[in-house]
């Protein structure tokens, strides 16, 4: 049927019969096991759960920096793992942001936000150029010439958004970015990041362990439980957009994270 | 000037000229011979006749020649070794009991062995220098480059960088701090190789001129061939520490420099 091409072509990430094991005999882990979702264009996803549920062997596997013991993962068509080679062609569209900042200290924070297009080979003036457009936008203008070791670790985290950024991804791999951070700080840059990816239609899997985080920046959660790890549940989260601080005061907002909790509490046991 | 940083200044001064005071007392009241130490201000007058010598400074070039070349042959091969070893364990399997073996040689007892096999030239001292040069700069880059962050790697693949570009924009970056600290042991031993070198097989350099006059008993002389030698120490040393000023600013050993 037409209506199924469509969609078809809409599918920016999909992940198919995933299972990591890591080690072997009796000291092997089941890191993720039997993982299936499929993500729209545009869409903004979370993973939900504890630790040690998974979440982070499951965005590297898709970012291609740990390859999958079984299953498969493709990115606009292309699949990011053949065997165990990592494929710089259905790669490329993504860009991952880590847990920790991973600035290069020896680099401004210019030099930092623009160094994927280094790699990538644009002229020095028009990467800088484009490095400074994207530290106005998320809220580091006037640091850009600052060491990394002198901004604070709200800054740090701008610092390594913006350099996540400045590629226009067309998928975007968020491993608890703002985790270590301020209750405020965090806010503020939650709502940066909602901005910024409602702007670029960009394909975003977040991974968190803060529930109203997860509601409130995602169309879909995925919750997952730990021992075995697993997917026990996939929930719409149909607020519209574009959504505001306020809305984590309204009851719908409050009855959606008991939801969401009660899935969690439920899928671990 | 607050009173911390005078004193810093002032006690240096105070205790290094009171060590030259008490040193010219004991020369002149104690019968010690003057062949067997001289007075400081014996020394500074042979030293400021010596300066005016083109003889010392053509000695001291063909010195600073021989340890500087061994100096950096010992980096660039020190650097490169250690950078392939830390890539690539197979590598350092097989060079293992090599660098073990090297490593326990007491590097000066090969000296007359270079001399045998590179001539009593320059060539020579040269080998020498970049052998005993070489261990401090490789060890150090060898555990520099393996300490790349795994997570600052995965950055790089996220990028696409091409091995190249890891290595200029990363390992490189990364490893430099310390590598420069095994270059400011090295350049001291590159000069210990090189005088050494003069000791035992030349008849140009520093090295060469200490023992020419010790055979004529010129002993202030002796000792100011030694300032001279400490000095081009002291200032090869500081020109380390200037390129970690310059290539390392952002770590917190260059604020020592
Ligand atoms: N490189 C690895 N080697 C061995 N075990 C690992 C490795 N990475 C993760 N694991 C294990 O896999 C499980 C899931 O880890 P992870 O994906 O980091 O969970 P999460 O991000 O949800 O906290 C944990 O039990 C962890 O110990
Ligand atoms: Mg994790």
């Amino acid at each position: 049927m037409s209506d199924l091409s469509v969609e078809a072509e809409a599918v920016e990430v999909s992940i198919r019969g995933l299972t990591k094991i890591f080690g072997e005999g009796e000291g092997a882990v089941t890191a993720i096991s039997d993982a299936d979702l499929i993500l729209q264009r545009g869409e903004f996803l979370s993973l939900l759960g504890p630790s040690g549920c998974g979440k982070t062997t499951l965005l590297r596997i898709v970012a291609g920096l740990e390859f999958p013991t079984e299953g498969s993962v493709d990115v606009r068509g292309k699949s990011v793992w053949n065997r165990h080679k990592r494929s710089k062609a259905a790669t490329k569209p993504i860009s991952m942001m880590f847990q920790e900042a991973r600035l290069f200290p020896w680099f401004t924070v210019a030099q930092n936000v623009a160094l994927p297009l280094r790699v990538a080979g644009m002229p020095k003036a028009q990467r800088i150029e484009r490095a400074h457009e994207i530290c106005e936008t998320v809220g580091l203008a006037g640091f850009e010439n600052h060491r990394p070791a002198q901004l604070s670790g709200g800054m740090r985290q701008r610092a390594s958004l913006a350099r996540a950024l400045v590629t226009d991804p067309q998928v975007l791999l968020l491993d608890e970015p703002f985790g270590a951070l301020d209750a405020m700080t965090r806010d503020a840059l939650n709502m940066e990041l909602m901005q910024v990816c409602a702007r670029a239609d960009v394909t975003t899997i977040l991974v968190t362990h803060s529930i109203a985080e997860a509601a409130f920046l995602s169309d879909r959660v995925v919750v997952l439980a730990p021992r075995p790890a697993r997917i026990t549940g996939v929930e719409a989260i149909p607020f519209p957009r574009p959504r505001s601080l306020d809305l984590q005061r309204q009851t719908e907002f409050q009855d959606m994270v008991a939801h969401l909790r009660t899935a969690l509490v439920g899928g671990a046991e | 000037m607050n009173n911390s940083s005078f004193w810093r200044i002032a006690l240096p001064i105070l205790s290094v000229s009171s060590f030259l005071l008490f040193w010219s007392w004991y020369v002149h009241t104690s019968d010690v011979s003057a062949f067997v130490l001289p007075a400081p201000e014996t020394i500074l007058k042979a030293l400021s006749e010596m300066i005016f010598d083109p003889k010392l400074w053509h000695h001291a070039k063909i010195t600073l020649t021989e340890a500087v070349s061994g100096f950096v042959i010992a980096v660039s091969l020190g650097i490169s070794l250690g950078f392939i070893m830390a890539r690539v364990p197979a590598v350092e399997w097989a060079m293992k009991p090599f660098i073990v073996l090297l490593q326990l040689v007491p590097k000066i007892a090969l000296a007359p062995l270079f001399i045998l096999w590179f001539g009593f030239g320059l060539e020579s001292k040269i080998v020498i220098a970049a052998a005993l040069a070489f261990f401090p700069v490789f060890s150090n880059a060898l555990v520099a480059f393996k300490s790349v962050d795994n997570g600052d790697r995965d950055v790089m693949t996220m990028l696409q960088a091409t091995p190249l570009q890891r290595l200029i924009l990363l390992d490189l970056p990364t490893a430099l701090p310390v590598v420069l600290t095994g270059m400011e042991v090295s350049v001291v031993m590159a000069m210990i190789g090189a005088i050494v070198g003069e000791f035992i097989g030349g008849s140009e350099g520093l090295g060469y001129l200490a023992v020419a006059y010790l055979q004529e008993l010129a002993v202030p002389e002796l000792f100011g061939v030694i300032v001279v030698l400490t000095l081009m120490g002291l200032l090869l040393y500081t020109l380390i520490g200037r390129l970690r000023a310059w290539f390392a600013p952002w770590h917190a050993s260059a604020e020592k420099a």
